[in-house]
């Protein structure tokens, strides 16, 4: 399973990769292929408030809706369009093309309960 | 070790080495998916694939008496049914409420073979025993546990069956017929039946027998598939799901299942439930299951998401998918009768937003 090294993850299966004050978040590999075909994706409203731990976006295979949470607080700046049209890419290309939503950190030392690239890969070996 | 509550198939090792996803349905582990629904889902579309279906329930009934206490049972006219020849029928509560729907095969002069539905095995079993005639002239055998089931289904499925069975001549649409063992007695069963829309057949096999078969199937390139695509292939087709479209609080004319029930039939006697159809069909029935077609590109359609008519609740989805073939939102869902006329216009409600939506024919899929 595919965890890149420099990004933060979440328990809940999100990563998210910090660039100063705003960040972009996705769900890893472990999660898509745990969710198998996806095929809707319903992005937060750009403007809107994300709490870290609340649920911001949901994504759906054919058989399940699962809520997506998100790793930081913050608002939300930008909405990844092409999920909409080809929901697939959550699969095919989870840390690139298929991230959901763009934000700007509102509380940066939450990024403090976030995981390590190693604690998370422990965490889905386990 | 804990008790493990769930029944097993027959052929969990089998799925297990097909990396199957195995879920609770129905009180049984059986596999969800094994590559993924979609992929299973068109298999069946444009090939073939099987799905372990051993979960459900097989009942033989044989006697003198069979016929006319089968007639007092079901819905759908059993005299009618020619040997070796099969109907799909309903079996109902005093209150005309839905407690199965299964398939009735004629095998015999004075033998039936019953497919009912996993979850309902035990009750059905109870109810058909509480009306047994005392007299011995009806025998009733759960064979549930003796056979492993395997739903061959796609429009390859006569080729591979042909290659499987050389000497089979394969049974008719709704027929059933007999595999002969080695000493010429009969051990398994095929049906030209199934729950896609799809040719196909259904066989029954003793569990010994069971892996073998899944095992040859493989080896003849049918794609194994789970109850995942079972599921959106049955709405594709509009089929009633026990449980979730039939209930013992609804009744087939509500469900849209009128022509299983013959009501009207004079060569039909009575049967448990007729009386309160007829009350109903008098009387005016308060719902029918309609199906609904999202009109937007949107999400998948699930169970019990609410419909609504000018802002009104009225009713709520009772199976819902994103149907794979058509790539749109589908369900069906109990509407007050008036809101049943295809073309009607209502919304349903995915958690904040509401979607447009129309009524529509089913089946939601024709083959092209």
């Amino acid at each position: 399973m595919n965890v890149p090294t420099d990004l933060r993850y979440a328990k809940t299966h999100e990563w998210i990769r910090i660039d100063g004050e705003t960040a972009t978040v996705g769900i890893t590999d472990h999660a898509q292929a745990e969710l198998t075909d996806i095929v809707y994706a319903e992005p937060p409203k750009v403007g809107s408030l994300v709490r870290a731990g609340a649920t911001a976006a949901v994504v759906e295979s054919v058989k399940a809706a699962s809520d997506i949470y998100s790793p930081l607080s913050g608002t939300v700046t930008e909405v990844n369009g092409e999920l909409a049209s080809n929901p697939a890419l959550l699969n095919t290309d989870p840390f690139g093309q298929g991230w959901i939503y763009r934000m700007t950190i509102s509380s940066p030392a939450e990024a403090d309960t976030l995981l390590s690239p190693e604690a998370y890969s422990a965490q889905i070996a386990g | 070790m804990t008790h493990d509550p769930l029944k097993h198939s027959p052929l969990e090792e089998a799925h297990r080495a097909c990396g199957a996803r195995m879920v609770e349905f129905g009180g049984w582990l059986m596999p969800v998916q094994y590559t993924g629904i979609l992929d299973e889902h068109r298999a069946v579309r444009s090939a073939t694939g099987i799905f372990d279906i051993s979960h459900m329930g097989e009942v033989l009934v044989s006697g003198s008496g069979a016929e006319g206490w089968l007639e007092g049972l079901l819905t759908n006219r059993v005299g009618k049914l020619a040997v070796g020849r099969g109907q799909y029928t309903l079996m109902l509560n005093e209150a005309g409420g839905v407690i199965d729907d299964l398939i009735l095969y004629r095998t015999g002069e004075q033998e039936y073979f019953l497919v009912i539905n996993a979850a309902c095995r035990d009750r059905d079993l109870e109810w058909m025993r509480g009306s047994l005639p005392s007299d011995g002239s009806v025998l009733l055998n759960d064979l549930g546990d003796d056979y492993a089931a395997i739903a061959l289904q796609g429009p390859g499925s006569e080729s591979i069956l042909k290659g499987l069975y050389p000497g089979l001549e394969a049974p008719r649409r709704n027929a059933i017929t007999a595999l002969l063992g080695e000493d010429g007695r009969p051990v398994s069963l095929v049906a030209r039946t199934g729950y896609t829309g799809e040719d196909g057949f259904e066989l029954f096999v003793p569990v010994a027998r069971g892996k073998a078969l899944w095992d040859a199937l493989l080896a003849a390139g049918v794609k194994p598939c789970g109850l995942g695509a079972r599921d959106t292939l049955r709405l594709e087709m509009g089929y009633p799901l026990n449980g979730s479209d039939l209930s013992a609080d609804r009744t087939p004319l509500e469900a849209g299942l009128e022509k299983f029930v013959a009501l009207d039939d004079p060569l039909k006697p009575g049967f448990i439930g007729r009386e309160a159809l007829l009350a109903q069909r008098s009387s005016g029935f308060p719902s029918r299951l309609v199906p609904l077609r999202l009109d937007v590109q949107g999400p998948p359609l699930r169970p019990h998401y609410p419909v609504y008519s000018g802002g009104e609740a009225v009713g709520e989805t009772s199976s819902g998918a994103l149907s794979p073939s058509l790539g749109e939102g589908i369900a069906l869902a109990y509407l007050p009768q008036s809101l049943g006329v295809p073309g009607t216009r209502l919304e349903i409600g995915v958690r904040s937003s509401r979607y447009p939506a129309t009524v529509v024919t089913l089946p939601f899929y024709r083959k092209p």
